[in-house]
């Protein structure tokens, strides 16, 4: 890395508001060659303290470190400048969270609100048990993308691998590549929209028809995802066939 | 049933392999084609704390005076790494149980009890209800596989936090709700869909082995700071592995629950047939933290099957730091209780046999979602049955404790325990009374 991003800024962020509007709209730059995880991950948090501070940040230097910018509770944007490792945004609220690069397991874990995004791809399991919010994948997602999600909603560039969904039981999946095999596999109440094929349907998955209402949220969802060039109308649906919710007997060979 | 008059008593032998329990449960499920799914622990007989004893102070100890010399009971969890510690007054704690399984009044008493004797309170899998948290002083917030009601406030409102690998009745298995306790309240803090059976998951969504957790746990402890020390709960089957490998996660307490350890609804024979009872869980635990240089530093809680201080006192002899209970806070509380037998009755069981946790008709209105039977459960009342019996714990163990001339429950050890059966001394690793033998050791202790 050049000199250029050892730039670390250094405004205060217990300085409060007028402190980081000395510099103009000037993006805190912190630099995670020279600062450490926890540093970083602290000021982040005390944004959703009393004092506030900073509302633009630029992460350089992530070199995959885990847990970054996870456990956010405030309007904030955070560019991260490079590859993610494990949890990065986990547990977001509020914030805004781009990375610029790939994303190791679990990006975006149990998000409530805010979004997410990476500009390449993300691992396993990325937005589990994620219960609001948005999350987008510019490539691909990994096995597991949005498994046991609570309200969030995911959507993929590229494709998702298998086991997509699992045990899904709110929000929206939007895949507008390939979906790997056992798709929603034992699915709740999500609803999944996938472009291209769909390997194989998990336990109790089935397509469904693609309404005027759903082509709408379809829209809404890509639209809010930046993706504009992708036709809503294109897409087909999976939910739950609901067979499996009370335990019988007779459907003991679903599984 | 015949009577001796007119069947001869060789007639009327009972098959041991074959008894009437067991030939009932072959019509069963002849007749419904379904598992049986029940509440409570393990039934059957098991090696465990019944089977030591401790060895009292006589001319080569001398023991504390019992009425008048202190005997410390306090215990700290989590000195490894958090901040804050949880600082209990006894070394007993409640154990997780979930809003969904419990009534809403339940979890309230349990929370009441507990911050009346300094100790701690634990959620379950669904999340953390307002009422638990606002009447417990010290609450750990599990992280289970279902992350149902997981978000992030709760886990800033806790004391702790416990990552919930598994527990001794189902070790490898997920929840179980089934949907006649699937109420609104519960299907929103869930996020699913009213009245469905609910079977959760029983890996974690975003993590898989040892490495996976030291990562996941890394997390935790960035979003609360580093201030809140992370429990990690196991059901003992590798114990001396899992416990080593948690050890080396980042865990700082480390929550083995044995095969007796209870639950709220899992299938008769995951209850009676996986895991190992905690006798053994104690020992191969505690073999784990010293050969880390850990024990002590990070702290052992022990469940299943604790009852009495008796339970205490020798499971804190082999080496625990805590010991929780679960099973019977309930009956403290009021489950089982004869009052309620003609009601028990009602519902085919009966006083001192109800297990039917999973079914939501509790008379006692503890294992139940439904508004009227909650509401015959007085959670203040709960509150004390709780507080009071978690006294008679610490009081029992601490009358051990001066026996054995400690001054500090932690100051028990292995040598002032013996065994009364060969199975429990191998386990336990402590000599068969009257003998210095310790199966499968090379020598005396």
């Amino acid at each position: 890395m050049g000199a250029s991003s050892r730039r670390r800024v250094r405004v205060g962020a217990r300085d409060g508001v007028s402190a980081t509007e000395a510099v103009g709209a000037a993006v805190e730059v912190v630099d995670l060659a020279v600062t450490p995880l926890r540093e970083l991950n602290q000021r982040l948090h005390d944004l959703a303290g009393p004092a506030g501070g900073p509302r633009r940040w630029r992460v350089v230097n992530p070199n995959g470190e885990h847990a970054l910018a996870c456990g956010l509770n405030a309007e904030v944007e955070v560019e991260v400048d490079g590859h993610a490792g494990y949890y990065c945004a986990g547990m977001n609220q509020l914030a805004t969270v781009s990375v610029r690069g790939n994303a190791g397991p679990g990006l975006a874990e149990n998000m409530m609100s805010g979004s997410v995004s990476v500009d390449g791809n993300a691992s396993q399991s990325a937005g589990a048990s994620g219960r609001g919010g948005l999350l987008v994948v510019h490539g691909e997602a990994a096995a597991r993308c949005g498994i046991s999600m609570k309200g969030i909603d995911i959507v993929v560039r590229g494709s998702a691998g298998h086991m997509s969904a699992f045990m899904a039981q709110r929000g929206r999946l939007v895949v507008c590549g390939d979906a790997g095999n056992a798709l929603g596999d034992s699915i709740y109440e999500a609803r999944l929209y996938v472009r291209g094929s769909v390997a194989s349907l998990g336990a109790d998955c089935v397509e469904k028809e693609l309404r005027d209402e759903h082509v709408d949220e379809l829209r809404d969802l890509l639209t809010r995802a930046g993706l504009d060039d992708v036709d809503p109308a294109s897409f087909r649906r999976y939910g739950s066939a609901r067979e499996l919710y009370a335990f019988k007997v007779d459907n003991a060979a679903a599984y | 049933m015949p009577s001796p008059d007119s069947h001869d008593p060789w007639s009327l032998r009972e098959s041991y392999l074959f008894d009437r329990a067991t030939i009932a449960e072959i019509q069963r499920a002849a007749r419904e084609g379904i598992y049986d799914i029940r509440g409570f622990g393990a039934k059957r007989r098991l090696p465990h704390f019944d089977d030591l004893l401790l060895l009292g102070a006589s001319i080569s100890r001398y023991p504390l005076e019992g009425y008048r010399e202190r005997c410390g009971t306090d215990v700290t969890l989590g000195t490894h790494h958090a901040k804050t510690p949880l600082e209990l007054k006894i070394p007993v704690t409640i154990a997780g149980m979930s809003f969904g399984a419990l009534s809403a009044p339940a979890k309230e008493a349990l929370g009441r009890g507990a911050s009346e004797v300094g100790t701690s309170t634990t959620t379950g899998d669904g999340g953390m209800t307002a009422e638990e948290r606002e009447h417990s002083k010290l609450l750990v917030y599990q992280v289970l596989p279902s992350r149902y009601g997981l978000n992030p406030d709760d886990l800033r409102k806790a004391d702790a936090v416990e990552v919930v690998v598994g527990q001794g009745a189902k070790p490898g298995g997920g929840g179980m709700l089934l949907g006649h306790k699937i109420s609104d309240r519960v299907a929103g803090m869930r996020d699913l869909p009213k009245g469905i059976d609910q079977r959760s998951a029983s890996r974690h969504p975003d993590w898989t082995g040892p490495d996976d957790l030291e990562i996941k746990i890394g997390e935790l402890r960035e979003i609360t700071d580093w201030e809140k020390p992370i429990f990690v709960k196991i059901g003992a089957t590798r114990t001396y592995y899992d416990v080593g490998l948690a050890v080396k996660a980042g865990a700082d307490v480390i929550v083995v629950d044995g095969m007796q350890g209870g639950t709220a609804a899992t299938q008769d024979v995951f209850i009676e047939h996986v895991g190992i009872p905690t006798l053994p869980a104690v020992r191969l635990a505690v073999d784990a933290l010293l050969e880390l240089d850990m024990h002590r530093k990070v702290q052992l809680i022990v469940s299943g099957g604790i009852r009495s201080g008796a339970d205490v006192a020798k499971a804190l002899a082999l080496g625990a730091d805590a010991v929780s209970i679960g099973t019977a806070a309930l009956i403290a509380m009021g489950d089982n209780s004869p009052e309620l037998d003609e009601e028990y009755r009602k519902l085919g069981s009966a006083a001192g046999f109800y297990d039917d946790w999973q079914a939501g008709r509790d008379p006692a209105g503890i294992s139940t979602q439904d508004d009227e039977l909650a509401a015959r459960f007085d959670p203040e009342l709960g509150g004390r049955r709780i507080a009071n019996y978690l006294r008679v714990l610490t009081l029992e163990a601490q009358t051990l404790a001066r026996a054995c001339g400690k001054s500090h429950v932690h100051n028990l050890e292995p040598e002032d325990l013996v065994a009364l059966t060969v199975e429990a001394a191998a386990m336990a690793r402590v000599p068969l009374a009257g003998t210095n033998w310790i199966p499968g050791s090379n020598g005396p202790a």
